[in-house]
């Protein structure tokens, strides 16, 4: 007995420093980018490094407005044809399909988020920038082709997670609804997807969250010019694109500047972080007192 | 939320392993880093290759990293020899520089474009976003999709220094692209674009412009006709000695030059001894 008990101290301990370990990996991390990054943002002007418009390294001169607005156009544009591609198929695969297609269809769909960004960004440089190019004008490496992609890339995150939730939804709400004369549809758009609310919202959020961290897909069909784009189709650079396009040859102020894009980022996606956590919180709640 | 975390955590430990890529060293003994520029990468990888034939018990290493990472390097001592695509910028003068090679810089447009001339002039106001359109150039209503090179880069910095000058820039309208094949790859795909590479990297699906009236090519840079040429250089931390001399001597050897002249690289004219290339900045 007191062996067994002396066993389970030791796997609790072991399993707390292992648990520890990562949340001092990431706690090094953000120490590491914060002391890097923010000392070059107070020398040279908090406001000038997030509305100067200027970036030109070489000149010192590092305003980061071009690749915030960037990164916010290339994240929205990317919500605007993922969120209704993906609440569309999620809705279909739980309301509308038969379950045989849905077990079909789920993996399949999943199967997107093994693809390597880098793949996604190939096809977008082989396919999607010449097609832009062709038939709507401009250099076809755009603010619209990086949003197409990314709203392909996150249509994983979007459709799974709400899937999830519109499954969690309680059959009572369900019965009761199509119990009061309803049909299908007046079902899924004013029961299902009500209750199933803040679910889908957290998948948006999520996937704002891959869509505005995502790098090398970007690099390769935005065109990365560092000026505020001034329609769809001219190229844009996003905060990720700035940090892995110029890291490699950076020295001295640039390499802090580009740290400091690191911290502006990891603020981003904190903020982004922290909604999602709170809009899945809330469906904890709520599920727990509907049962 | 797990997904995003890892998001979080992946991109900062790309950061953090580019610095501590640039702080390690390399291995002491009968070794020898060389590294920086990744114009110059694939010439020294060349070098390289050869001379550990000639001398087995020497290993080098080549590594890329970009013009002002090698810089650092060779400040710092991580690399023996850096290479860098660039002149020094005046705080990085401490150095020795050796000129191992010249290349000549094309100005690019895809094979079909009517144009086959630009004065220096010319291509400095369609990099500086002067001239937007192609019609007062080739009569095309179109607008011209101007491709450049990433802010640190050593072809983008002899671009700025040799055609842009002092006081103009290169419009950040401009395609940003982050190596010489991708801006090849992008002109050759857009009829309406121009960009600038390497000479030794112009191929036949893309047209290098003749400027000023002079065509780009090894005959023009060795008469020093060509306008846009630009030194590649090995850097080292006070004169060169032991393994980084001898690699100095082989690529400045006829048998090293003939070499990068195979590659499509220009060789340091002939005439000058190899130390009298050697400049040392105090």
């Amino acid at each position: 007995m007191n062996k067994l008990d002396r066993n389970e101290r030791l796997v609790k301990l072991a399993l707390l420093v292992l648990a520890f370990s990562a949340v001092a990996v990431l706690a090094v991390i953000t120490v590491f980018i914060f002391s890097e990054g923010t000392p070059i943002m107070f020398r040279h002007g908090l406001g000038k490094f997030l509305f100067g418009s200027d970036w030109y390294p070489s000149e010192n001169s590092f305003g980061l407005l071009p690749m915030i607005v960037g990164s916010l156009f290339v994240t929205f544009g990317a919500l605007v044809i993922g969120v209704p591609l993906g609440l569309a198929c999620a809705i279909f695969l739980t309301e509308f399909s038969s379950p045989r297609l849905r077990r079909v269809l789920k993996p399949v769909i999943e199967l997107l988020a093994g693809i390597p960004s880098v793949v996604y960004g190939f096809i977008g440089v082989v396919i999607l920038v010449p097609f832009i190019r062709t038939t709507l004008g401009g250099p076809g490496l755009s603010v619209l082709a990086a949003s197409i992609i990314l709203g392909i890339m996150i249509l994983p995150t979007i459709i799974s997670i709400s899937i999830d939730s519109l499954q969690a939804v309680p059959r009572s709400y369900r019965e009761g609804s199509i119990a009061l004369g309803t049909t299908r549809w007046q079902t899924t758009r004013m029961v299902m997807v009500p209750a199933a609310r803040s679910g889908i919202i957290a998948s948006i959020v999520l996937g704002m969250g891959r869509a505005i961290g995502e790098t090398m897909a970007v690099i390769m069909v935005a065109g990365n010019a560092v000026a505020i784009p001034g329609s769809p189709l001219s190229p844009v650079r996003t905060l990720t694109s700035n940090i892995a396009l110029e890291m490699g040859y950076a020295s001295g102020e640039h390499r802090q500047a580009l740290f400091a894009t690191g911290v502006i980022l990891f603020i981003i996606i904190m903020i982004l972080n922290t909604i999602a956590t709170a809009s899945s919180r809330r469906k904890g709640g709520k599920g727990k007192n509907s049962r | 939320m797990n997904t995003m975390a890892r998001k979080t955590l992946a991109s900062a430990m790309a950061l953090l392993f580019a610095l501590s890529a640039s702080c390690s060293r390399g291995p002491a003994g009968r070794q020898l880093t060389v590294a920086g520029s990744t114009s110059v990468q694939p010439f020294a990888d060349r070098w390289a290759e050869v001379f550990m034939e000639k001398h087995p018990g020497l290993a080098v290493n080549v590594q890329g990293g970009g013009s002002s990472a090698g810089i650092q390097a060779a400040k710092s001592g991580a690399a023996q020899i850096g290479m860098s695509s660039r002149e020094l910028k005046l705080d990085e003068m401490d150095l020795t520089e050796i000129v191992v090679a010249r290349d000549g810089l094309a100005v690019i447009v895809h094979p079909a474009s009517p144009l086959r001339n630009l004065t220096l002039q010319e291509v400095k106001s369609v990099f500086s976003g002067e001239i937007r359109n192609w019609k007062i150039l080739t009569g095309q209503d179109r607008e011209i999709d101007v491709v450049t090179r990433e802010e640190g880069s050593g072809t983008r910095g002899a671009f700025q220094e040799l055609v842009m000058g002092k006081g103009k820039r290169i419009s950040n309208r401009a395609i940003v692209e982050d190596s010489n094949g991708t801006v090849r790859e992008i002109v050759s795909n857009d009829p309406f674009s121009i960009g600038y590479i390497s000479l030794g990297l112009v191929n036949d699906r893309v047209r290098a412009l003749s400027l000023d009236g002079v065509t780009a090519s090894e005959d023009t840079i060795l008469k020093n006709e060509y306008p846009l040429v630009r030194p590649f250089l090995f850097l080292t931390r006070g004169p060169a000695a032991g393994p980084a001399r001898e690699f100095i001597d082989f690529v400045l050897s006829p048998e090293g030059q003939d070499l990068i002249r195979q590659e499509g690289l220009i060789p340091v004219t002939a005439g000058s001894p190899p130390s009298g290339s050697e400049r040392r900045h105090e």
